[in-house]
């Protein structure tokens, strides 16, 4: 019998099992705290449950913790972490040590179906949804799990197409029940599909980032076919409907391309676009990928856009780049190489 | 909460099931009365329950047909397509009002599908955006071809390309479309090049028209996700 996994159980999901498995009510808030809370590897381990109970549990389950299969290490301290996912897929992540914070940007999906014209993801088309276990396994199976003090989903995948599972593990991250992380230590990035959007603001505390890398529909169409169905005005119409806390900061990711995003034009459309919402543009080097015709704007240039916007009373920061030589850096996660080709393309 | 100034308008509506006729193995084209205005190239989101998180599908009529169609495959482990398929006439469909703008173009361009991304581009030739259009469609069998009697009839055979990877037939081409692509070095860069399917499919033509000198900026994809 392949047994299921603990591991990216909601506490709600629990109380079924152990009702299913005569146990008390309680006994779910324990393996919760167990699995999210200590940390712990094996059933075994459940030392406040009967022997009985750990027995029951054990015939049907296992925790589902997977170890990384490979890591690689930055001149920067950036380590880039390798996971199996289920069906011989794999994922990266990336845990990224600062001075004052400890990130790690963790994958939802194994490739991406979204297509950006300047992510590496991308190219490798889409395998798979990660499971809520899969997305948990990444921080709860990190050798630097205990460092780790802010969370950001902006590894391999589209959060929000992999949505019920992206809420299961964000609920299970932040509940007190939970790993009790603080909804304002994790950040959650989207290209912009509406309807989740709508959904995470209504239903989750944490940080929204949005990619928007133009504020022209037309250009964004050439680098984010999203446009096509979600356009940026719509996305900016939601966002300003809602009257968001100052405690929950809401972002937009802006890589820079030479001649394409990085004029003055481009800065007075963002002042418009940005225009009665409490934001942050956040300004990203661009990583040149195999094959595209795009070129990453100087320092200089980013700077100046910078000072730009700040001028023009648009909060705007520089991201820096981190993990470069090992492909690490943002745009660049990609488990392409890996790919078993045993599906028959349908073209 | 989200004020009422927010018109990104999702809300489904009831409609009647007018047909829904299996064309190729386990893919369909259902039909239901269209009651709104639409450019080709839109899609609807459509449910089989009233409040269910609808599904994008691209609309494969024309603008000013009566019924609007749509082209689908049954996905194995798919959330609605299985449900969708078991759809008969009378039966009640959840639809949206038709969004988004891959539009087509009265311009010369080449339109490149996979599998049932060929619906929008049905949809643009059957709006009357037939004029200097060619288009290219990938697909593993022969019966992958939907609608190849009439692509045929409106395009003729230097414009209705066919790429088929598993089997051989009478003017098609044997081998992935992106071979097909490679093989050929006399792409029109002026030309507009629409591409729809699957993720992957969409990624790589587009990097193998852009090798072949292809501005990204004439190149028009819409994902099916």
């Amino acid at each position: 019998m392949i047994k299921d996994t603990l591991l990216g159980k909601t506490k709600d999901e629990l109380l079924v099992i152990t009702g299913k498995l005569g146990l008390p009510k309680f006994t779910a808030t324990q393996i919760a705290e167990w699995i999210y809370k200590k940390d712990i590897s094996d059933i075994s381990e459940m030392s406040n449950l009967s022997k009985k109970a750990r027995e029951l549990i054990s015939e049907r389950f296992t925790i589902g913790k997977i170890d990384h299969k490979d890591v690689q290490v930055s001149a920067d301290g950036t380590k880039k972490y390798l996971f199996e996912a289920a069906k011989g897929n794999y994922i990266e992540a990336a845990y990224i040590p600062e001075e004052k914070r400890n990130t790690l940007c963790i994958s939802t999906q194994v490739g991406c179906k979204m297509g950006c014209l300047f992510c590496m993801t991308g190219k490798q088309g889409f395998q798979a949804n990660l499971s809520p276990g899969e997305i948990l396994n990444q921080l709860l199976n990190l050798p630097e799990r205990e460092e780790v003090s802010n969370l950001v989903f902006m590894g391999m995948g589209e959060p929000f197409d992999n949505m019920d599972n992206l809420m299961k593990s964000l609920e299970i991250l932040t509940a007190p029940w939970g790993r009790e992380m603080s909804p304002k230590r994790i950040t959650v990035s989207t290209i912009g599909i509406i309807p989740s959007m709508s959904r995470f603001i209504d239903e989750s505390d944490c940080h929204l980032a949005v990619s928007l890398h133009t504020p022209f529909e037309d250009e964004r169409k050439n680098l984010m076919p999203i446009e096509n169905v979600y356009p940026l005005h719509e996305i900016f119409t939601l966002l300003k409907s809602y009257d968001f806390p100052r405690q929950r900061r809401i972002s937009f990711e802006y890589i820079m391309f030479k001649g394409v995003n990085d004029t003055r034009r481009d800065v007075n459309e963002l002042v418009r676009l940005m225009h009665g919402l409490k934001a942050r543009i956040n300004l990203i080097r661009f990583h040149p990928v195999p094959g595209t015709p795009l070129e990453g704007s100087d320092d200089k240039t980013i700077i100046e856009f910078k000072d730009a916007l700040i001028a023009k009373g648009v909060n705007t920061t520089i991201r820096a780049s981190r993990g470069l030589d090992i492909a690490a850096a943002c745009g660049l996660l990609s488990t392409k190489e890996l790919l078993k080709n045993s599906e028959e393309k349908d073209y | 909460m989200p004020n009422a100034q927010f018109n990104f308008d999702l809300d489904l509506y009831p409609v009647k099931v007018e047909s829904n006729a299996e064309i190729a193995k386990d893919v369909y084209v259902l039909s239901y009365q269209r009651s709104h205005t639409f450019s080709a190239g839109q899609v609807v989101g459509i449910s089989i329950i009233e409040y269910g998180e609808p599904r994008l599908y691209s609309i494969a009529s024309g603008s000013t047909d009566d019924m609007i169609r749509l082209l689908y495959n049954i996905k194995p482990d798919g959330e609605l397509s299985p449900s969708l398929a078991g759809l008969k006439a009378g039966d009640t469909l959840y639809v949206s009002a038709p969004f988004g703008s891959f539009y087509g173009t009265a311009k010369p361009a080449v339109f490149i599908a996979s599998g049932t991304g060929i619906a929008p581009f049905m949809s643009m030739l059957r709006s009357g955006l037939n004029k200097d259009k060619s288009i290219i469609h990938g697909g593993r069998t022969l019966e992958s071809f939907y609608f190849k009697d009439e692509l045929m009839k409106e395009l003729g055979p230097e414009n209705y390309i066919r790429c088929c990877s598993q089997e051989s037939g009478d003017n098609v081409y044997e081998g992935r479309l992106t071979n097909y692509l490679r093989e050929h070095n006399d792409l029109d860069h002026d030309r507009k090049y629409y591409l729809c399917g699957l993720a992957e499919m969409v990624v790589e033509t587009r990097d193998l028209l852009i090798d072949k000198g292809i501005p990204y900026e004439n190149i028009i994809a819409e994902i099916y996700f």
